[in-house]
């Protein structure tokens, strides 16, 4: 089976399952324990954060271990919406943001706050206009991704933070789940606030993510406990799942993918490209290993069984909408005529794959749109 | 921003007259085994500064970050070097001054012009400088007086070089300039401190536990590790000697009535510390004692347990306050080390009522029916010897 499904989750890689074998069996100590044990556990702990502060340059930064993206943007929604309720009642989000935030978004609005969804054009890109525009004297958090889950696009994060630090006191904080060790991410240099990582997104286990934060930030929690993670998020940390992450993202980030992507990317569009009745999303300012096309009155999910029997694996726009049946809300947003709306598939790709796969793609899509037209002159005749 | 070379001024080394090379040559070593495990530097000394060089960006920046803990620098400043034309040093004096902080800053510019053959006189220059930076930092403003920033120039034959930057030093004098001395260190927060005010005057230290397995753990003893090789940050390897403590004190606590226990544990302490010294040709002892703190610190305590040696016994914190105490041990890392909770072998057959004034002659006259002799040999030749920093593999790697 050749998986270019990457942005669902990926295939934990061999380094990281060996190394979670083994912590589990060496570390199983719990970490806030006083004896030896517990101690040993803690210095590993410890040290996982070290190393992952590092990679996201905030080398003095916080980071909070979750039990993965989802819970990660939970916490920094709510957890900064309520630290910082005595400044202010405004939240600033997009409209093609990941349902851990929109929905935690929606939630506050039922708590009474004030939250503005900025609008994005047809390549799914907000206005950094509109953004200067929203922002209010009363804005405690602003929260942007930074590539999106479902057609790709990369949002101009940089810009972003130097507009939201002019412009308000804002918290700026970036799902970074689908970027994280394909595009360069520096807490520092990017002038970011908080960012959200997950493990399984990049060869790491499902399960296990973080908050990271630049120093001295911290959400209130929202979780309550024994006080683990700074009073942050309580619960048992698992070491292992710590480590682990650690390690992946370690590995995603020494490697350099994004020109590779990038190329296979390219050609792709370049194959796609002229096909009649299929169009591509987000073209341009997109991610290196994301592409989205849409089929003219096709649903998804028949593409995706095609593709399925001729032994390559797509999923239409995103997992977390795709059973639902209806458009996603990022399709609703970037404003896709009706006749493509319900057939958006997403092509990405990860460590695992190579040009073959590519080529191969390539064979299936002329097979599957020759079948689309023949369909189509039957039709006419 | 690229900095050439760094500038480090030393201040009451330069008074020390003819022995002045000699602590010149020991800060050098010293520097040198603060920056050991960078890629390549090299140190050039002249009569009253020094000027250090390092090749990548990476390791200038380390050196920045370390040399604050090194004793015997009095201030240090990095250096941007550019070609000796004009615009270079326009450009260069904006790179430099914008390299920290300018909002709302003041501002004054000096040259040093040995280079006479330079086309600008010293005033010309000053306001071509001057008014270029006050062009692009419109923040600033000028002042003669005690300004923020004073962007030297030296204009020399082989370039100009630019600073603006000064870093305070730690002050004090190189380490190893003034002998060595045993530090007495127990994990608590005060000895610890004691050894850096020492160390601070340029002594060189060795440090002495006393562990009592299985009471006391290897937590505790790993505490004393890490306590030691934070002083070992400040310029000097350290040797740690751990004494196996608890047959002694076990012997102790079954000979000795309880108001004499403490002083009589602290006097076998004491004649210890003073033997491993004479082995380790250290000159003094040090405490972190600080007078009426605890009841073996009370004057009366001090003089009974001072009776073992006519040893140098040195006390920098005799006169200290603890929150002092505090402060300082806050400031130079030792203080969340010293709070991790492990039990040390003190604070585990601490009799009720220790006597805060013990009698000399009442100690001297229980001890006398004990021989302490055999085991205080044998405890000294088990103590294990500790050398930091450590530099073990780590093995916490293979899962990262």
């Amino acid at each position: 089976m050749i998986y270019l499904d990457n942005s669902a989750t990926t295939a934990p890689s061999e380094e990281v399952l060996s190394s979670f074998v083994k912590v589990n069996k060496r570390f199983y100590a719990n970490a806030a324990s006083l004896h030896l044990a517990g101690k040993e556990a803690e210095t590993l702990l410890e040290r996982s954060r070290e190393q992952i502060r590092s990679i996201v340059g905030a080398p003095e930064g916080e980071v909070i271990f979750t039990s993965g993206g989802t819970e990660a943007n939970n916490l920094a929604l709510l957890g900064f919406a309520r630290k910082f309720k005595s400044r202010g009642n405004h939240i600033i989000t997009t409209s093609i943001e990941h349902p851990s935030i929109m929905n935690a978004a929606k939630q506050l609005e039922k708590e009474g706050f004030d939250v503005d969804y900025l609008s994005v054009n047809e390549t799914g890109m907000i206005s950094l206009d509109e953004l200067t525009e929203k922002l209010r004297e009363d804005t405690i958090i602003v929260s942007i991704m930074h590539v999106n889950n479902e057609i790709g696009t990369i949002q101009p994060i940089q810009e972003c933070a130097k507009i939201i630090k002019q412009h308000s006191r804002a918290v700026f904080h970036c799902d970074t789940v689908q970027s994280i060790g394909i595009l360069p991410i520096s807490i520092a240099d990017a002038g970011l606030d908080a960012i959200t990582v997950s493990a399984h997104k990049i060869h790491g286990l499902k399960g296990s993510g973080a908050l990271i934060m630049r120093k001295g930030l911290l959400p209130e929690s929202i979780n309550y406990g024994g006080g683990q993670e700074f009073g942050i998020r309580s619960g048992t940390v698992s070491v292992p799942a710590a480590a682990a992450l650690a390690l992946a993202m370690r590995l995603i980030t020494e490697e350099d993918t994004a020109e590779k992507y990038s190329n296979w990317r390219q050609r792709l569009v370049n194959y796609i490209k002229d096909t009649k009745d299929v169009i591509i999303l987000a073209e341009k300012n997109s991610a290196p290993h994301i592409l989205s096309i849409a089929f003219f009155r096709i649903k998804g999910e028949v593409a995706v069984n095609h593709f399925q029997k001729n032994g390559i694996t797509v999923s239409t726009s995103s997992a977390c909408s795709s059973k639902s049946g209806q458009a996603g809300h990022v399709i609703e947003a970037i404003g896709l005529t009706e006749p493509y709306k319900q057939g958006v598939i997403r092509i990405s790709f990860g460590e695992n794959n190579e040009l073959s796969d590519v080529v191969k793609f390539e064979e299936v899509f002329s097979s599957f749109v020759d079948i689309l037209q023949r369909g189509k002159s039957n039709e006419m005749e | 921003m690229k900095w050439n070379e760094l500038l480090i001024r030393y201040g009451e080394l330069s008074l020390k007259g003819r022995n002045r090379n000699y602590f010149v040559r020991k800060l050098k070593r010293n520097i040198e085994t603060a920056l050991s495990d960078l890629h390549s530097f090299e140190i050039k000394s002249e009569r009253d500064r020094m000027f250090l060089y390092a090749d990548g960006k990476d390791d200038m920046e380390e050196a920045i970050k370390r040399l604050p803990f090194v004793f015997g620098i009095q201030s240090f400043s990095p250096v941007a070097k550019c070609p000796a034309t004009i615009e270079d040093i326009l450009q260069t004096a904006l790179d430099v001054v914008g390299s920290g902080e300018t909002e709302g800053k003041t501002f004054k510019v000096e040259i040093r012009r040995t280079d006479k053959s330079f086309p600008f006189v010293t005033n010309e220059l000053q306001q071509k400088i001057g008014s270029h930076v006050l062009r692009n930092f419109p923040e600033l403003s000028v002042q003669m007086k005690n300004p923020d920033i004073l962007l030297f120039v030296d204009i020399r034959l082989e370039g100009a070089f630019l600073t603006s930057k000064v870093y305070p030093g730690a002050g004090g004098m190189p380490v190893g300039s003034n002998g060595k001395s045993l530090l007495m260190l127990s994990g608590g927060i005060d000895s610890p401190v004691a050894g850096y005010l020492l160390m601070k005057r340029g002594v060189a230290i060795d440090a002495i536990h006393f562990e009592s397995p299985p009471f006391t753990s290897e937590l505790a003893k790993q505490k004393v590790i890490d306590l030691a090789e934070k002083l070992s940050s400040f310029g000097a390897s350290v040797k740690l000697h751990v004494i196996p403590f608890t047959e002694l004190q076990q012997l102790i606590v079954g000979k000795i009535p309880d108001g004499e226990l403490m002083t009589t544990t602290r006097r076998i302490m004491m004649q210890i510390a003073d033997r491993v010294r004479v082995e380790t040709d250290a000159l003094g002892i040090i405490s972190g004692e600080s007078l009426g703190q605890v009841a073996s610190q009370t004057l009366d305590s001090l003089t009974a347990i001072n009776a073992v040696t006519s040893t140098p016994v040195l006390r920098p914190l005799i006169s200290f306050d603890k929150l002092e105490i505090i402060d300082l041990a806050t400031k130079i890392g030792t203080y969340d080390i010293s709070i991790r909770p492990y039990e040390d072998c003190c604070t585990i057959f601490t009799p009720a009522k220790p006597k805060t004034k013990p009698k000399l002659e009442r100690v001297k006259h229980y001890e006398s029916f004990v021989d302490f002799e055999p085991l205080l040999e044998e405890v000294i030749k088990k103590r294990k010897i500790y050398n930091l920093p450590r530099q073990e593999k780590d093995e916490f790697a293979d899962f990262l």
